[in-house]
């Protein structure tokens, strides 16, 4: 069963920096779709597309459909602020709100007009621990959230993410600022996730995305190469173009 | 070919090039204090309980400024309400909604315009749109409303500027979360801003508050023997005290023109204080 469907889509920004050309992929769900290629090759944007946060940026054209659920999300009649809910994103460099970490959590769910404690709290603890945080700040979350490690912060943000129970998490280099272990945890909470969400991930390395994926997309400057089911084409690239970047004669 | 310079040549330059450099430093603060000596040394004599809460009397001459402290604090206010809301509200619309277009940048060339525009035709135009027209009368309401429409640019620029250094990724964040662009706006961008959105406000307000030519025309009495009891009432100011007392009424002790001076300054000066208090106390409250 496929989450979301790109068909035909194509995007270009008025400074014409990065664009993507006629994307054809399909995202399956409970499972995590990596998607990796050389910076610039449209993998941020493509993310950005998929909860319209491309809104906010300066996007010149736009072609083709994106379903998600069948629904079209590109269509202007769509009701954004629930697309987002149900679309959420994290971020490469974390970017804690100005408020304290229970604050940061509970954001989402206030700001669509959540008010009862209770259910804020329960959001609360059970987001920290699907972020594997709750151990380490439980007992200081009026504290601002600033405060705590980058390896906290990122999970902080997955974890604020988590608890507006999206149906979809897109993951944007999310432990490219993250020591070793932080990132074994993460990619743990990862395997977790997967069983009740759909996860598209842009891995930090050719690596990171061969230890986690179920489906591969290649990127190289706004269009998708290859695509293959599970991990083969980390070992057995079809393209010499994948082939040539896996192996770091590129990129 | 000029010969070069030896090691020793080119220390002596520099020496001399931040010789000069301090020179300019001492030149620019030297006369804000001589201003405050001068002021403190020949007004302090004539401060005293009557002089601060006293009426004038005897032409003026003796007896106290009270009329002025309260006229003063009342045309600061009245300001204040007036160009909060227009200047922060413009402000947000520039900053936070309004996309780069030509309807922006007129926007903007008309805020820096008012910034350039004398007072005193300030007072000329307060004069024929609030005193006469709208016919408030030379009072309280048509000097504020006056000073308001002067001290606009600075508020809206100043909190334009406090609006967006807030980091445009809060914004993002806070909009992949789901909430509206101005639940985006009223809990994250203006809490951040509102620091030095209060600065700008009272700077602007500390400037309507020393300002003579705008409240000439619209609100200043030469000399009222009581407080006033409405907006729609004249009132007597600080500034405009200040001039009278300076340029109108012979035989005028100068000490007294002097500690009038020194409460305007005072005043104005407490402001700026408390502008600064209150952005290191938000600076320090917030941590974040």
């Amino acid at each position: 069963m496929n989450k979301i469907d790109i068909d035909n889509f194509s995007l270009e920004y008025s400074d014409g920096t990065e664009s993507l050309k006629n994307i054809n992929l399909s995202i399956p769900a409970n499972a995590i779709t990596v998607i990796f290629g050389p910076a610039g090759g449209g993998k941020s944007s493509l993310l950005r597309t998929i909860n319209r946060l491309n809104d906010l940026a300066d996007v010149s054209r736009i072609t083709g459909r994106v379903l998600l659920d069948g629904v079209n999300i590109l269509d202007p009649t769509i009701d954004v602020i629930s697309l987002r809910r149900r679309v959420g994103i994290v971020f490469a460099r974390p970017v804690v709100l100005p408020l304290s970490i229970q604050d940061n959590l509970t954001y989402g769910l206030r700001m669509a007009g959540l008010r009862n404690k209770e259910q804020l709290h329960t959001a609360i603890e059970r987001s920290l621990n699907q972020a594997a945080l709750w151990e380490e700040v439980h007992d200081r979350l009026d504290e601002p959230a600033n405060a705590l490690s980058g390896g906290q912060q990122q999970r902080l943000c997955l974890a604020r993410v988590l608890a507006l129970e999206p149906e979809v998490i897109l993951l944007d280099e999310p432990t490219s600022g993250l020591d070793p272990l932080s990132t074994v945890k993460v990619e743990e909470t990862l395997q977790d996730l997967k069983l009740q969400y759909t996860i598209i991930l842009v891995p930090h390395s050719i690596q990171q995305g061969s230890r986690v994926a179920d489906y591969t997309a290649f990127f190289l400057q706004g269009e998708l190469i290859e695509y293959s089911e599970g991990k083969t084409i980390f070992t057995n690239p079809k393209n010499k173009r994948t082939e040539d970047y896996i192996t770091g004669r590129f990129g | 070919m000029k010969k070069t310079q030896t090691s020793a040549q080119r220390y002596t330059i520099q020496r001399i090039g931040f010789g000069l450099l301090t020179i300019t430093a001492i030149a620019t603060v030297l006369p804000i204090f001589l201003i405050v000596y001068l002021i403190v040394i020949e007004g302090s004599p004539a401060i005293s309980w009557e002089f601060i809460t006293g009426y004038p009397s005897d032409g003026m001459r003796a007896g106290g400024i009270l009329p002025a402290i309260i006229g003063t604090v009342l045309l600061t206010f009245g300001t204040a309400i007036f160009t909060m809301p227009f200047g922060i509200g413009a402000a947000i619309y520039l900053s936070e909604y309004a996309s780069e277009s030509r309807w922006t940048r007129l926007i903007r060339l008309a805020i820096i315009s008012l910034a350039g525009i004398p007072s005193v035709v300030y007072g000329l135009f307060g004069l024929g749109l609030f005193v006469l027209f709208m016919n408030f009368g030379t009072s309280i309401l048509a000097g504020s409303l006056t000073l308001g429409v002067m001290t606009l640019p600075v508020v809206i620029s100043a909190s334009e500027e406090a609006l967006r250094a807030v980091p445009q990724s809060f914004r993002v964040v806070s909009v992949s979360l789901g909430a509206t662009q101005w639940q985006t706006v009223r809990r994250i961008v203006l809490p951040e801003a509102v620091p030095g959105i209060l600065t700008g406000i009272i700077l602007g307000l500390e400037r309507a508050a020393g300002e003579t030519a705008p409240i000439l025309f619209t609100a200043a009495a030469f000399y009222l023997p009581q407080l006033p009891t409405s907006p729609l009432d004249a009132t007597m100011a600080l500034p405009y005290h200040l001039y009278v007392i300076a340029t109108q009424v012979p035989g005028m002790p100068t000490e007294i023109q002097y500690a009038t001076a020194l409460v305007l300054l005072v005043f104005v000066l407490s402001m700026n204080i408390i502008a600064t208090m209150i952005r290191s106390r938000a600076r320090a409250r917030r941590q974040w």
